[in-house]
């Protein structure tokens, strides 16, 4: 029952060039809503600079949004920034205009999922929730 | 609606109809705008009231409600327009020749974020977006590879960019100037709207303030130097895409308008030397009245503002010439090829809305950059809608509709009312600076979003008709990682080759004119010419003015 009251804490980051921030705002917005702590990077930041906040401020979720066609340099950029920083393991999402096939390979990389164009925000929230929640008790069993 | 009653003593239409819609059983529907606005079930004499001449006139006169050409289409069809840009120069410059083969008749820039940003293909910072969502360009070599066999003192170009936009109209003056062709005859459109960068579409160079100063020595330069040229290209498209609503798109953008007109007369220009050459770039979204509605209120606003509030005398000045694009938020990944459906009907709404030039968005392009197949059929929507549809024959064809006339009247009235809380919020740079734009368009995206999640809006593949597929089968177009890597190499050689004494007195004459005030535009076109490349010039204005601080409103 504890482990339900915590709060997801996601961090919803723009890396690189790309000044299309609608879906990223929607999203963390929508998150909010669902009841999640959300801090949202603002626009035009370098992987290390999404790490490096994704650490301060402690977070279990990180969510990418790119529509500029950067996501296959960018999002494993990220990832490895979050790596070396010990943050790993921490579940890391992401938008976008990312083709099919673009998407399996981010999948094998690292990231658990992709949500494109025309994807449910609720959904998002409930899929992030239900993985959170899953991985918040595995933490109590280890304990 | 309410209609005055009328004393006759037979039936009563109204009275009859009005009980008539009492009793009906109506679908399950909220029966409002794409923008959330009311809707009523039947418009009348009532709901357009006013004056004929005073709020509609003629085409080509003052208010300019019903276009702004006597003849409309009788005299020259729109401009077939369609945006392109990817990968290297010598690739855009190729699909520049496939779309004037296939009849485009003027051609129009995308360029990548590095570009859009003032960074070079080669700068750390450009790491994987050299050439992904529009064509990179660094130098005045660039440019002169993007025109390669394109006499430029005969085609129009429009050129998509704002932060850099002074510097990237150097870049064509002098490559114009290369192909031996004198700048007083070049014709087109640089966007240089940098206020709905900071409001909507997020690429920015400096700070509001140094902006403004670098657009008004533009406007100066062209007024001497390139006199055909359309300064900026005010635009609400991306206010729009960014999630407003048709109304905050027409207020904000006719606001942003109104402050270049003010910088320009605050810098010494007389206005009607320089409105004539402001034109304008709108959406076309899926509410096909509301549309048609917001490009005539968009005329007859303007119209009043310069005339009555700024004082031009030109009718041209008067003049909301306009470009268009289709939404591209309308557009679905799922099912795409529904998308040449959707994107006809926003065509449609352009040219009855009176567009002077059209992009229609390709049936891929939730998906990647729009293939070669998808651009042709883009392209083709519009020849249709020109030559078979037979609505080009009359101006302004729904002119005069009730429906039409109300929601003209009522996005009007919309607009008034935000002019009047930005002006009571401090003017558009103060909006800005506190978010008030960004927060508007962040509500406005975010209602109707949940209106789509909880099913009071539509849209066909989404949240009904849905189908399940494995994924588009349609082709993509991919952009070459080599593209990133030869365009480095490109620029490792210019620093090499060129004469490192011109480029560097280039640079510090800019650094000077910023701090002195002089005209930067000219400084701008002997840089070009002496082969600074962009991010060269770019560092230098962020280092003298500034970069911009994002206001935080999440």
């Amino acid at each position: 029952m504890q482990m339900t009251e915590r709060k997801i804490r996601v961090l919803i980051g723009k890396p690189g060039l790309d000044g299309h921030d609608r879906g990223a705002k929607t999203v963390a917005s929508v998150l909010r809503d669902h009841g999640m702590e959300v801090i949202y990077t603002g626009l035009h930041q370098t992987p290390a600079e999404i790490a490096e906040a994704a650490a301060q401020e402690d977070v279990d979720v990180v969510g990418l949004s790119i529509l500029s066609g950067a996501h296959m340099t960018l999002f494993p950029r990220v990832r490895e920034e979050l790596v070396s920083r010990g943050m790993g393991e921490i579940l890391m999402v992401g938008g976008g205009i990312i083709p099919a096939e673009d998407a399996e390979t981010l999948r094998n990389d690292g990231f658990a999922r992709l949500f494109g164009p025309g994807t449910n925000t609720d959904e998002i929230a409930e899929w992030i929730a239900t993985e959170m929640k899953q991985r918040f008790e595995e933490e109590g069993d280890d304990q | 609606m309410t209609r005055r009653s009328q004393q006759v003593t037979k039936a009563d239409p109204q009275k009859i109809w009005n009980e008539a819609m009492a009793d009906s059983r109506l679908r399950e529907s909220q029966f409002t705008s794409l923008s959330s606005a009311e809707v009523q079930p039947l418009y009348g004499p009532e709901d357009a009231p006013g004056d004929y001449d005073e709020k509609l006139g003629y085409p080509g006169q003052y208010p300019f409600t019903r276009g702004v050409h006597p003849s409309m289409y009788r005299g020259r069809l729109w401009t077939m327009r369609q945006f392109a840009g990817f990968g290297s120069a010598a690739q855009t410059n190729e699909r520049f020749k496939f779309l004037l083969e296939h009849g485009q008749t003027g051609l129009s820039t995308a360029f990548d974020f590095p570009t859009l940003m003032g960074y070079d293909s080669d700068d750390e910072i450009s790491l994987g977006e050299v050439g992904q969502v529009g064509v990179a360009i660094s130098s005045l070599r660039d440019m002169q590879a993007l025109f390669d066999g394109i006499p430029m003192g005969e085609v129009s170009t429009s050129m998509t960019i704002n932060g850099p936009a002074p510097i990237m109209l150097a870049f064509y003056i002098a490559a114009a100037e290369r192909q031996g062709v004198d700048p007083k005859i070049l014709r087109g459109t640089i966007q240089n709207d940098i206020l709905k960068e900071y409001q909507a579409q997020h690429a920015w160079l400096v700070a509001p303030e140094p902006a403004l100063r670098m657009i008004s020595d533009m406007i100066a330069y062209c007024v001497k130097h390139v006199p055909r040229w359309n300064t900026i290209s005010i635009s609400g498209y991306h206010i729009r895409e960014a999630g407003s609503t048709a109304g905050q798109e027409l207020a904000f953008t006719l606001a942003n308008g109104m402050e270049y007109i003010r910088r320009g007369v605050a810098a010494g220009l007389d206005v009607d030397e320089f409105a004539p050459r402001l034109s304008f770039f709108f959406d076309s979204h899926l509410d096909f009245f509301e549309e048609i509605a917001k490009f005539r209120a968009a005329r007859r606003i303007w119209a009043k503002k310069l005339r009555c509030e700024f004082g031009a005398k030109d009718p041209r000045s008067w003049m909301v010439r306009f470009h268009t694009q289709t939404a591209g938020v309308s557009l679905t990944a799922q099912q795409p090829e529904n998308n040449i459906v959707r994107t006809a009907f926003e065509a449609l709404a352009a040219v009855l809305g009176g567009t002077q030039s059209l992009h229609t968005n390709s049936m891929d392009e939730t998906l990647s950059l729009p293939t070669e197949k998808a651009v042709k059929i883009a392209l083709r929507t519009q020849q249709i809608i020109a030559e078979e549809t037979e609505v080009c024959h009359v101006a302004d064809p729904l002119g005069g509709s009730y429906y039409i006339e109300s929601l003209t009247d009522r996005l009007e009235a919309e607009a008034e009312e935000y002019f009047k809380e930005i002006e009571e919020r401090g003017g558009v740079v103060a909006s800005i600076e506190s978010g008030f734009f960004q927060s508007e368009i962040h509500r406005s995206a975010l209602r109707y979003q949940r209106q789509l999640e909880r099913g009071e809006k539509k849209v066909v593949g989404i949240n009904c008709y849905r189908e399940d597929e494995a994924g588009p089968t349609i082709d993509l177009h991919r952009i070459d990682a080599k593209v990133e890597s030869e365009q480095c190499q490109r620029l490792i050689d210019l620093r090499a080759e060129r004469d490192p004494k011109a480029a560097s007195d280039a640079l510090d004459a800019i650094r000077t004119a910023a701090q002195d005030g002089s005209n930067l535009i000219e400084r701008f076109v002997t840089a070009a010419h002496a082969e600074c490349t962009l991010g060269e010039i770019a560092r230098v204005l962020r280092a003298e003015f500034g970069k911009f601080q994002e206001p935080k409103i999440l």
